[in-house]
């Protein structure tokens, strides 16, 4: 009986450390929010200053950092508040694998901006986000992935029909955001 | 009855070990820090538990520079991981037949 008792808590301690050595769990649902609600204020100001594709760039730096600040803090407290390890090989791993096409897809908006292309910036900034996603999802939690291919869809959509760039902002940044966010938060809490 | 407990491979009876099989049975190489960080043991213990594996052919030793700093990482051997998915299925079906 004793034996059985080990053997089951061994097993559930093998399966605890195959998810949490090659997944970080402590993505917070509440930043996904966040970043929605922040992109949701850029789209409104990028409608008040439509006439200015630098403003545009500009409002878009901000709401990056926005809920860049937002996600690395509500995500730090929910690590310690599951008592997990926030800065560990996993985390390390999904911001490498996040951050490479996000940067390809930023350094790529700028030539585009720069060059006049303008109808490309939506569409290149949705698409490589959603190729960021579907990258990083392998190393956090998998629901990401749908999040990513969505972003994706709407980039491509947004590509295909310019003028709707500021409803594909909206949707992609802001709606989307909010809701995978409070899908999260019930599934996984804060 | 007796096959199941020949299967249970008295190498991984430790908690700290059967950890380290887990981890690497997943992951294609794992560091010593994140180890350590990872199943919240001493230096001391870990050391003295990887070079077990290690002896036993389970798992293979990988040392390189990463800058001027030494990084010794580790990864199964196909051995190990034989022995490890033997040890599972075995601890598994205990508890089904219990």
């Amino acid at each position: 009986m004793k034996n059985e008792v080990k053997t089951h808590e061994d097993i559930k301690a093998i399966r605890k450390l195959m998810e949490e050595s090659t997944r970080f769990l402590s993505l917070s649902g509440l930043s996904g929010v966040i970043a929605g609600v922040a992109a949701l204020a850029g789209a409104l100001l990028a409608w008040l200053f439509i006439d200015a594709p630098w403003s545009l760039a500009g409002v878009a730096a901000l709401v990056l950092v926005v809920s860049v600040s937002f996600a690395y803090f509500l995500s730090l407290k929910k690590a310690r508040r599951d008592k997990r390890d926030f800065w560990t090989a996993v985390s390390r791993k999904m911001l490498l694998n996040l951050s490479i096409p996000l940067a390809t897809g930023g350094v790529l908006a700028i030539i585009f901006l720069i060059k006049g292309n303008l109808e490309l910036v939506v569409p290149v900034f949705l698409i490589f986000y959603g190729l960021a996603l579907i990258n990083a999802s392998k190393f956090t939690l998998g629901e990401i992935f749908y999040l990513g291919l969505l972003e994706i869809v709407t980039g491509l959509l947004v590509a295909v029909f310019p003028g709707l760039w500021l409803a594909g902002w909206t949707l992609g940044f802001g709606v989307l955001h909010i809701v995978y966010g409070l899908v999260m938060y019930g599934k996984y809490g804060k | 009855m007796k096959d199941l407990i020949s299967n249970l491979n008295k190498i991984f009876e430790s908690r700290i070990r059967l950890g380290i099989m887990s981890v690497l049975m997943v992951n294609e190489t794992y560091d010593f820090n994140s180890l350590k960080q990872t199943l919240a043991v001493t230096d001391g213990n870990l050391a003295g538990h990887l070079k077990a594996l290690e002896k036993e052919g389970m798992i293979a030793v990988e040392k390189q520079f990463i800058g001027r700093k030494p990084n010794t990482s580790y990864r199964a051997t196909e051995k190990g991981r034989v022995a490890f998915k033997e040890h599972i299925a075995a601890l598994e079906s205990l508890i089904r037949d219990t």
